[in-house]
């Protein structure tokens, strides 16, 4: 079955990316999901709407990766009882967010083997449901008994051990029940939807240079990422282009900020093994990075630099200079950590076939980003699909195929070396300009999307425009959605104190995932 | 182990002086004793609660502790029990869905203790607010002695907040 076979007529998205929507039938939108799957691409994002004030009923979207770039699936359903065939069969990674569509829209997954609730805990009860318009919180309702019922393990010698949702460690919080024997994992079972804080409802109530902020929040150490795939979103709605300086300053925040977090992540898993050199010494060069960032632009994290219609800061020569001398600086001081992990014979023993996803398995339920590259899944937006200036850089993809912490580990490495280069190359080639231009219009109803390759992975941001460029509807999406569940298998067979290493080495975002 | 040992002296000590208290963060009046505060000053122990953040306060936490703030330099760092804790440092807006973990930790710590709210989220709720999945700032769930503001807050107003807590009121 091909997609061009189905007789879906696709009607091309405004974007910065190739990017198409369609209106379908039950039966398209099974026998789509079923024909990209066969053409090679996979399920971005899904997520449901209330769109019973506008006339209609509810829709679910399903955001699909093809090799011509997104396709973006509309299933319109009744206002009453709304339900949409699972597809989860097709795309494992659809399970959880088929649980999230139903717990927040009430729309439900028809044929699910798995309906257990999966962002509601408590908070509120099983039959009112918070993104549905009408949705008015009773204060006065107590909370609901949380019973969740984890999947249990039999047979002689296995136990359990529940983590969480607070870590021993300074991380998010989330529910890890492990089932083992002795030292040995049996199975992983994560429970998440801890930091869910109603940030998509939030957003309904912006407009649209408002929801920036909150973009940007959704996952802090992504903040650029965010920022962008929103405004992206929110430029293609309203048919506005930023300035040429605006798109390649976005491109200096994106790279700097995937370098802040591989240096991050880098040290701290040198220490997981063991090896403490290895933070305090990555954790000063993210330290020099960040007070940079704070020097140059005003915020360590680059928060809020990217606004719908171009960037809030401009760089001068006295800025490209620093940058200049720090790459250099920083790429040397990479070079020679990277050379004693690399020899560090404690280290790789810990690291290497340590938590491994291979290539079959990561193809097969979906795993994307960074843990996917370093699992053979060659998938980077800024190759594929590149948005400006993205389209004149040509980024060097990494991959990987042992799909260990080891390969997780030389992915970062490289990819921190790759984006140095590409920081010196866009103050090379930085145009002279203006940053920012005045946002349009956004036509009721219309949609735009934004995606953005963030240091973890992709991140999509799907608008649905409200009447005066209020927003109706906001779907941030995670790269975290489609890699947690394939942490659970990378550490079957694991020993339990080799679980930090693992989890650390995807090192996933909980409140992007939780919303 | 020769290439260790020649950068970390090519690296040398980076560890700056450390920030002062600042009665400016102080949430409400100092509840401990001098005696208890003289022992904490020199051994604190703190158990970090994400409430519900973004995880942007949490790199400005992880920030804390590399070569330039060096907080465990003072005497002060993270344990991984609030049983073993003296302070609990709280980020977020706190979920709904972390209320009873959060009051749970609160009542796990022993007495005497301290809370330290971190962030705009945890100091008022922040962009996220209170809503029906978010119960707003940490105060609305556990009492909170200093409440440091930022989005996030750089690494040296969390050390302030931290020093705050166990200095006795200027004056008194």
């Amino acid at each position: 079955m091909k997609l061009s076979d189905l007789d879906i007529r696709l009607e091309p998205l405004p974007a910065a990316f190739p990017a198409w929507r369609a209106d379908v039938s039950e039966w398209q939108w099974i026998s789509a999901h079923q024909a990209v799957r066969e053409e090679g691409g996979y399920l971005v994002a899904l997520w449901g709407a209330d769109e019973r004030s506008r006339g209609r009923g509810f829709a679910v979207h399903g955001a699909l990766a093809t090799p011509a770039g997104l396709l973006c699936l509309v299933l319109r359903l009744p206002p009453v009882a709304p339900a949409f065939p699972d597809v989860s069969e097709i795309f494992p990674a659809a399970i959880r967010m088929q649980r999230a569509v139903h717990d927040l829209l009430g729309i439900e997954p028809k044929g699910a083997e798995d309906q257990r609730p999966w962002l509601r805990h408590g908070a509120w009860p099983a039959d009112q449901y918070p993104l549905r318009k009408d949705f008015i919180l009773n204060p006065s309702l107590a909370p609901e008994p949380d019973e969740y019922r984890f999947v249990a393990v039999a047979g002689d010698g296995v136990h359990e051990i529940p983590v969480g949702p607070v870590h021993a460690g300074t991380i998010e919080p989330g529910h890890f029940r492990f089932s083992i024997v002795g030292e040995k994992v049996l199975r992983l079972e994560e429970r998440l939807g801890y930091t869910h804080k109603g940030i998509e409802k939030r957003f309904e109530a912006m407009d649209l240079l408002e929801g920036a902020k909150l973009a940007g929040r959704v996952s802090g150490d992504s903040t650029v990422a965010y920022a962008w795939a929103y405004a992206m979103a929110a430029e293609a709605m309203t048919g506005i282009t930023p300035p040429p300086r605006a798109l390649w300053l976005r491109a200096l925040f994106l790279e700097r900020e995937r370098v802040a977090n591989h240096l991050g992540d880098l040290g701290f898993l040198g220490n997981d093994a063991a090896l403490s050199f290895g933070l305090a010494q990555f954790s000063r060069l993210k330290e020099d990075w960040l007070r940079t960032h704070h020097a140059l632009f005003g915020h360590r994290y680059l928060m809020d630099l990217i606004v719908p219609g171009g960037v809030a800061r401009d760089i001068d020569s006295g800025g490209t200079a620093r940058i200049r001398d720090e790459i250099a600086f920083v790429r040397r001081e990479v070079e020679i950590i990277k050379e004693i992990y690399d020899e560090h014979a404690g280290l790789q023993d810990r690291f290497i076939t340590t938590g491994r996803v291979t290539p079959a398995l990561a193809a097969k339920l979906g795993l994307t980003g960074l843990a996917g590259r370093a699992s053979g899944q060659a998938w980077d937006r800024r190759v594929e699909f590149p948005a400006a200036p993205y389209d004149q850089l040509e980024v060097q993809m990494v991959t990987h195929r042992n799909g260990d912490v080891a390969a997780r580990v030389t992915v970062r490495f490289e990819e921190t070396l790759e984006s140095l280069r590409l920081i010196g190359e866009i103050l090379d080639r930085l145009p002279a300009g203006g940053i920012a231009t005045t946002l349009g219009v956004a036509p009721e109803g219309a949609l735009g999307l934004g995606w953005v390759e963030g240091w973890r992975g992709e991140v999509l941001v799907a608008l649905h425009a409200g009447a005066n460029n209020a927003i109706g509807r906001c779907h941030a999406h995670d790269p975290s959605w489609q890699n947690w569940p394939l942490l659970e298998h990378a550490v079957i067979g694991n020993i339990v104190p080799d679980f930090p290493l693992i989890n650390k080495s995807f090192n996933l975002s909980y409140s992007g995932q939780d919303l | 182990m020769y290439q260790i040992l020649k950068q970390i002296v090519k690296t040398g000590i980076r560890t700056e002086r450390p920030p002062q208290p600042d009665e400016a963060l102080r949430a409400a009046e100092q509840r401990l004793k001098a005696a208890v505060l003289r022992h904490f000053a020199g051994c604190l122990t703190i158990r970090h609660v994400d409430a519900g953040s973004c995880n942007g306060c949490e790199l400005e936490i992880h920030a804390c502790n590399n070569p330039y703030y060096n907080l465990e330099g003072l005497g002060i760092r993270f344990v991984a029990s609030p049983r073993h804790a003296d302070m609990l440092l709280v980020t977020g807006p706190v979920s709904k869905h972390m209320e009873v973990a959060l009051k749970r930790t609160y009542d796990s710590t022993p007495e005497p203790k301290l809370v330290v709210a971190i962030g705009d989220c945890g100091c008022t709720g922040g962009i996220f607010g209170e809503s029906y999945a978010s119960c707003g700032r940490v105060a609305n769930v556990i009492p909170v002695d200093v409440a440091v503001p930022g989005c996030p807050p750089t690494p040296t107003a969390i050390m302030q907040g931290i020093l705050t807590a166990i200095t006795a009121r200027a004056g008194k």
